[in-house]
């Protein structure tokens, strides 16, 4: 790859004059040709090594926070297809194991009131950004002490206090919605000269995540052209696992090989990103994050990553080879910060990462008791409520609408 | 919290009539800017509302008055601009979105219905999207079938948002400023038709309450109910049938969600007999609604059987004389009256 040669940093900009000479070939999981192996994927989305990468500057115990949160996520996943298979979860079932250095990484970049928005894989981004998880897990279980009292389910975790503005059902409709908090967040920083909720006016980034299958909508496409356009501070990041549902991207998607092709359409930065390596991800994820904040230009991102399990809870995956999966989890983002701590970094042993992962199944074990045990919303007073913030007589032949209780999270 | 501001609906609205006459567009012009003078939170986004002085002239002059950041021009980008909209009011903006027709709403159906009206539901009650979303409604001149849509009969099938359709200058006013202000989505539905039409909107600041029927005529044979441009057609009918020695009462929904069923099982008690007036398909549309709530609710005072007028069952035609006949136009509703007093 000539991202190889680059003298100080491969960004990853793509401007590589020599693509692949067809487009499955980058893909492929054919030993000879794959860019999978032990490094990652390797030559692709990297800054090179080097005392430069801001992740260099990162403490050893925000790396350890980091490492608590990604095995928290992949715990909590875990427990929640045991709970799918025990029916106790119903629905849709979209996990996060294999993707946790993405959530986590990115929303490590931000400040605590830069808002995201998110897909219906939502469950890590939800944990990473401080929903705990008992609120998580109750709303999987339909629990009025879920994040949306049992209303929204898996694919809706919202957390107003973490600026977290939802897990969105529909392929690519939230990413309109993450122009708009960008546009909201510019506005009140230019046009208002105040924050919405009274407080000072902040420079805000925000972040619309996205599955490689949402590609191909047409919402994201108006959304890039908005922000291209409005110059809104929001970065679209493709979480690029390499499958929207059973469909390997390239049977799905035009330039497969160079998604930031569709970036530059707009007028908009685009980056790849090896997502496996949480500290790539920092070293290249957190200066676009300031520039885009500093210039107020959207940007987008192909991070590569791979979901371990299947697309939900009902895929048997006929569509993939189990070779290609046992190659990924080589390059596993746990194991890579892992081994980075207990060796270079010499700030964790085994011990200390085996009490991480024993604390974190335990949460997971103690969230599902506690969603156990909650209660399941009221029908009198739940049912009927949260429709209409202003409910007033006449809105349905059925009958008036009303307050439900306050949200836990509120 | 309920409106953006606390506003009293208790205040009885200034008079309907006087002479500061103005045109419908002058009315929902007025309630944005002042509205937007009110509150920074507000933004006006749409297909040419800035440059161009919209492409109806509804937002003439208010890109001088408020500038270009906001009186916002969009592409031709329905979804994406109503979906920017659902972030920018979960954020705690307060947008009011001009769809150019309704009829290009279809394309952003995704965001405003999917994702506007469920959001406080699916969020347990933390964001909801406190957004107007406007434009022309129902068939204008001439327009063909793709153009020409009423969409209050598809859309009000969604709970989660309210629907208000105003007949006329005072109304478009005062229900807009009150969309504006309120904490729920609005779908305000104009019409190109009666964009130019003149009457009296007082200078005193009003704000119409919602789900209060607003009665335009008093009569006593038959009980016409309906929202919008036909209002105006039911006033001709009534004008009409009062030569032929029949009353009618003509009530003005102004909002169908919420619906003021009170106002309408109110005439039926003194007339007996109820013709509703509906611009959609009758198929499942809002007279359908209407008429099954008056049977749950007050059947026994009905004398004859509901009746409903709707456009013709088929596309909206372009031919002048074909599209005049498809609405639910004054013929109609006078036969429709006399044959609910079987006087045909």
């Amino acid at each position: 790859m000539s991202s190889a040669s680059s003298p100080a940093l491969s960004t990853g900009t793509m401007q590589n004059a020599n693509p692949p000479a067809t487009t499955p070939d980058l893909y492929s999981i054919t030993a000879s040709k794959v860019h999978l192996g032990p490094e990652g994927f390797t030559g692709v989305g990297r800054r090179t090594a080097g005392s430069q990468r801001p992740s260099a500057a990162v403490s050893n115990a925000t790396l350890i926070r980091w490492l608590k949160d990604m095995v928290a996520i992949r715990e909590f996943e875990n427990r929640c297809a045991q709970a799918y298979q025990q029916a106790k979860i119903g629905g849709f079932c979209h996990l996060y194991i294999g993707q946790e250095a993405l959530a986590v990484g990115t929303i490590n970049c931000l400040e605590k009131d830069d808002p995201i928005v998110t897909a219906y894989r939502d469950h890590g981004h939800a944990l990473a950004r401080g929903m705990s998880m008992r609120a998580c897990m109750a709303e999987m279980f339909g629990k009025i002490t879920g994040c949306a009292k049992g209303k929204g389910g898996s694919m809706h975790m919202f957390d107003k206090p973490n600026w977290n503005f939802g897990g969105h059902g529909i392929v690519g409709a939230q990413t309109p919605l993450g122009a708009g908090l960008a546009f909201a967040a510019k506005y009140e920083h230019d046009v208002m000269k105040r924050g919405v909720d009274g407080g000072a006016a902040k420079k805000k980034v925000a972040l619309s995540y996205l599955g490689d299958g949402a590609l191909n909508q047409g919402a994201l496409h108006e959304a890039m052209n908005l922000a291209g356009l409005m110059n809104l501070p929001v970065i679209f990041i493709v979480e690029n696992n390499r499958y929207s549902m059973g469909t390997a991207i390239e049977r799905g998607t035009t330039m497969a090989h160079d998604l930031t092709a569709k970036a530059r359409a707009y007028g908009i930065e685009g980056l790849q990103i090896d997502g496996m390596d949480i500290l790539n991800i920092y070293d290249l994820f957190k200066p676009l994050v300031d520039r885009c904040r500093e210039t107020s230009r959207p940007a987008f991102v192909d991070l590569l990553t791979y979901r371990y399990q299947g697309h939900s809870m009902s895929d048997p995956q006929k569509y993939r080879r189990k070779d290609e999966v046992d190659a990924v989890k080589t390059t596993d983002s746990i194991e890579l910060l892992a081994r980075h701590l207990m060796g270079e970094r010499k700030c964790m042993s085994e011990a200390d990462f085996d009490a991480i992962v024993a604390e974190a199944k335990a949460a997971a074990v103690d969230a599902v008791e506690f969603a156990e045990a909650s209660p399941a919303p009221e029908p009198e007073s739940e049912l009927w409520s949260d429709v209409y913030a202003n409910p007033q007589p006449g809105l349905s032949p059925q009958r008036e609408y009303t307050a439900g209780a306050k949200n836990p999270l509120l | 919290m309920a409106y953006s501001r606390s506003v009293d609906f208790s205040k009885p609205l200034p008079s309907f009539t006087g002479d500061r006459s103005i045109q419908f567009r002058e009315a929902l012009r007025e309630a944005m800017s002042e509205e937007m003078r009110r509150d920074d939170r507000v933004f006006l986004m749409g297909e040419e509302v800035a440059y161009y002085q919209g492409a109806y002239k509804i937002s003439q002059g208010m890109l001088d008055k408020f500038g270009p950041q906001r009186i916002i021009d969009s592409p031709i980008s329905e979804n994406g601009f109503a979906g920017l909209a659902v972030g920018a009011s979960m954020y705690g903006l307060r947008p009011i979105i001009e769809f150019m027709s309704w009829s290009f709403s279809l394309v952003a159906a995704d965001q405003i219905l999917n994702n506007v009206p469920k959001m406080l539901y699916m969020s347990g009650g933390q964001w909801g999207c406190p957004v107007v979303f406007r434009g022309n409604d129902g068939a204008g001149g001439q327009l063909g079938s793709t153009h020409s849509w009423c969409v209050e009969g598809l859309y009000s099938n969604v709970p989660g948002m309210k629907i208000a359709i105003p007949s006329n200058p005072y109304d478009a006013k005062g229900l807009l400023k009150t969309a504006i202000v309120d904490d729920d989505p609005v779908f305000f539905l104009e019409s190109e038709r009666m964009l130019s039409d003149k009457a009296h909107v007082p200078q005193e600041e009003y704000y119409i309450p919602f789900g209060k029927a607003h009665l335009r005529r008093e009569g006593s044979d038959c009980t016409l109910v309906s929202f919008g441009r036909p209002v105006n057609f039911c006033l001709d009918a009534a004008q009409e049938l009062e030569k032929e020695g029949v009353s009618v009462d003509v009530l003005d929904m102004r909002t169908i969600k919420p619906l003021d069923t009170e106002s309408i099982v109110r005439s039926l008690k003194k007339t007996g007999r109820i013709v509703v007036v509906d611009q959609c398909w009758p198929f499942a549309s809002v007279a359908s609604e209407v008429i099954t709530q008056v049977c749950e609710r007050a059947f026994d005072y009905l004398d004859h059987q509901p009746l409903r007028v709707n456009s013709d069952d088929v596309p909206a035609p372009y031919a002048k004389n074909l599209e005049a006949e498809f609405l639910p136009h004054k013929g109609k509703i006078i036969r429709a009256v006399k044959s609910s007093l079987q006087l045909l």
